[in-house]
């Protein structure tokens, strides 16, 4: 078991460290890091506005993660959420095309089914392939990603075109009626739901279940999980479902919420910036929430950043980089002080 | 000439002209990721190097007007993303998969931070041996006029493959890969030796990033890598670690890739997206058919075996 505090602490120093050497990158660059900070936070949690913007970048975030997480509670190192995510997303929107004139509430639910076993389906022939013939996992999705972009590309400006989209040729609309609403007043859309209860089911999952127990052996000594007896295979294969699910139902919701049909622009990197948050989370499925968060909100001050600073787009990406390589060199510091340990209970 | 009316052949001289032509990055990705997993570590940022490379390259060379103080300069950027990795990697908890994937995404990022400027301008491009001057058919002259980063390539497999086997260093670094206590028993240190090849292979691979920018296809943009520097990684295991195959293994990646223009240059283009994914397919299509239950491959560095 994780020491809370512990992973906390060094968390949040990583953070501070992360910045620090984003100072040191900005001064370099010749520009004032006060100011680049302050755009940061604005165009991140500045104002309503901001925040709402935050959310609807964080929401497929808090499901790409699992893409990663769950594969990693059982050892493999998956980084095929942006496949996972454009296959979801284009099989949830021929579905939404093919089921158009039915309630929205039923076409929205096979969406939402069929972006989630397609997604999984994606995801668990990774961990099939690892599991049985020992191909390496992070390699074979990595691939896939770029297979499930050049089929997308291949069908939208084929055969599932869309007559009427020219420049950004896409495929027919899902229907006004079937998109997923906006909560109230407010652009974010009720995705974020989605999100959040994947966050706490698999939080339930992972730690207060049997499986999520059988995940943990399993990941850490597989030997001793085939020495008790547990349906190895079965497990880390379902471990690797679940992931994809999560980032084909992320997909879905690209398109239900957002897009209204599936195009090149399902491959936005949301699937790559999930394994980030999964990182950051250090395989805590509640801990996705507020990084998913944190890494949306830097996001989406992206363009604030470019309008006030004239900082290149990619700027995001350098931070997120920066970000990855201190949080995986604060590994080094885990139970290196006495004081953050917890003390063994005496009986 | 009868030939050139005839589009199987002009497919068959595209293909191969192609798999020269983009076959050449796989060859320095390929080479400097082997050496690398000789000394018993894995760098998947190989393909941040790639793009940094080719990033800075262009820059040097637009700026200096010298493509290879570009390449110097790409060698020069790429030693330093692998010594990060390399330093960073040297704790036994810092896992080398996940430290590759966030370089990856680090050096990507840093690319197109300062690659932003250098999107317009054009570069002086590095000069190539037309081979293929005595025919007036064009098609051959174009697939035959052969950069010289290629012959650096090919001349560099021999060298790797004599430096591995027949020169000290070469065998340290070997037995770094095969057993870290072993070298610790000889008095080596593991650490430095890991250093130093994921510095030159990070190196490698970022030249191989040069030639992508100041070659072919011959100007910087945002999407000029895409997963050439990961899918090294699975050619390294297609060639079982030899640096001869990887030779061979990055002609065939390279025909893969140049499979696609192929086809659209005769004439075909419907399956052009598709056929765009044919490097990837074939990657996995080798990994899988190269893949067994137990995960023994022969030529496998001692150290990856679990």
């Amino acid at each position: 078991m994780q020491n809370l505090r512990e992973t906390w602490l060094i968390s949040l120093a990583a953070l501070f460290v992360s910045a620090a050497i984003l100072a040191v990158f900005l001064l370099a660059c010749k520009q004032s890091p006060v100011d680049v900070f302050t755009s940061l936070y604005v165009g991140a949690f500045g104002s309503w506005f901001s925040w709402q913007n935050t959310l609807v970048r964080a929401t497929p975030l808090m499901l790409t993660a699992f893409c990663t997480l769950m594969p990693a509670r059982v050892g493999y190192i998956v980084i095929g959420g942006e496949g996972a995510f454009v296959v979801g997303g284009l099989m949830a929107a021929l579905t939404g095309i093919s089921l158009q004139g039915l309630n929205a509430y039923v076409v929205l639910t096979a969406m939402l089914l069929t972006g989630a076993l397609c997604g999984g389906l994606w995801i668990l022939a990774v961990g099939a392939l690892r599991a049985f013939r020992q191909v390496n996992e992070t390699i074979s999705s990595l691939l896939l990603n770029y297979i499930a972009i050049a089929i997308l590309n291949f069908l939208v400006v084929g055969i599932l075109k869309d007559p009427a989209t020219l420049n950004n040729p896409s495929t027919a609309s899902i229907g006004d009626d079937n998109m997923l609403t906006s909560i109230g007043e407010t652009s974010i859309h009720w995705g974020i739901f989605y999100g959040l209860s994947a966050c706490v089911g698999l939080f339930v999952l992972c730690r207060l279940s049997t499986l999520g127990f059988a995940m943990d052996v399993v990941g850490g000594n597989t030997r001793a999980a085939r020495l008790v007896g547990l349906p190895l295979n079965r497990i880390i294969l379902l471990s690797c479902f679940i992931g994809g699910a999560c980032a084909g139902v992320a997909g879905m919701l690209e398109v239900a919420a957002i897009q209204g049909r599936a195009n090149s622009s399902l491959a936005a990197g949301y699937g790559y910036a999930g394994i980030l948050v999964a990182f950051l989370a250090r395989q805590n499925p509640l801990a996705v929430i507020p990084y998913a968060i944190l890494l949306g909100g830097i996001q989406a001050a992206g363009g604030l950043l470019q309008r006030n600073h004239d900082l290149p787009d990619a700027t995001t990406g350098v931070i997120q980089g920066i970000i990855f390589m201190v949080i995986l060199t604060s590994e080094i510091f885990y139970g290196r002080f006495a004081w953050l340990q917890s003390k063994p209970r005496v009986a | 000439m009868d030939a050139s009316d005839n589009s199987l052949w002009v497919l068959l001289v595209a293909v191969i002209g192609g798999a020269i032509r983009v076959g050449t990055p796989f060859i320095f990705v390929s080479l400097g990721e082997c050496l690398t997993e000789k000394s018993g570590r894995i760098n998947l940022g190989l393909e941040g190097n790639l793009i940094m490379g080719a990033m800075s390259a262009y820059a040097v060379s637009y700026l200096t007007g010298s493509p290879w103080l570009g390449v110097l300069a790409a060698a020069g950027s790429g030693c330093i993303l692998g010594a990060v990795h390399a330093l960073l990697c040297q704790h036994p908890k810092v896992n080398d998969i996940a430290l590759g994937i966030a370089m990856m995404l680090f050096a990507t990022g840093l690319a197109f931070f300062f690659g932003k400027p250098f999107i317009q301008p054009s570069a002086p491009h590095l000069p190539s041996v037309s081979l293929g001057a005595w025919s007036d058919w064009p098609v051959l002259k174009s697939a035959l006029d052969i950069n010289l980063l290629f012959f650096v390539g090919v001349a560099l497999a021999p060298f790797i493959a004599w430096f591995l086997k027949s020169t000290r260093p070469g065998n340290r670094v070997r037995i770094a890969g095969e057993s870290a206590d072993a070298a610790l028993a000889m008095g080596l240190s593991v650490n430095r030796l890991r250093f130093f090849s994921t510095v030159v292979g990070g190196a490698m691979a970022s030249v191989g990033g040069s030639y992508l920018s100041l070659f072919y296809p011959g100007s910087w943009s945002e999407g000029l890598s895409s997963g050439q520097g990961l899918m090294a990684v699975a050619l390294v295991i297609f060639a079982r670690w030899d640096p001869i195959k990887c030779l061979y293994a990055s002609f065939l990646f390279g025909s893969a890739a140049a499979l696609g223009p192929a086809l659209q240059s005769v004439g075909v283009t419907s399956g052009y997206y598709l056929f765009n994914a044919a490097p990837y397919v074939l990657t996995l299509a080798i990994m899988i058919a190269t893949s067994n239950s137990t995960g023994t491959i022969k030529g496998l560095p001692g150290e990856f075996v679990k």
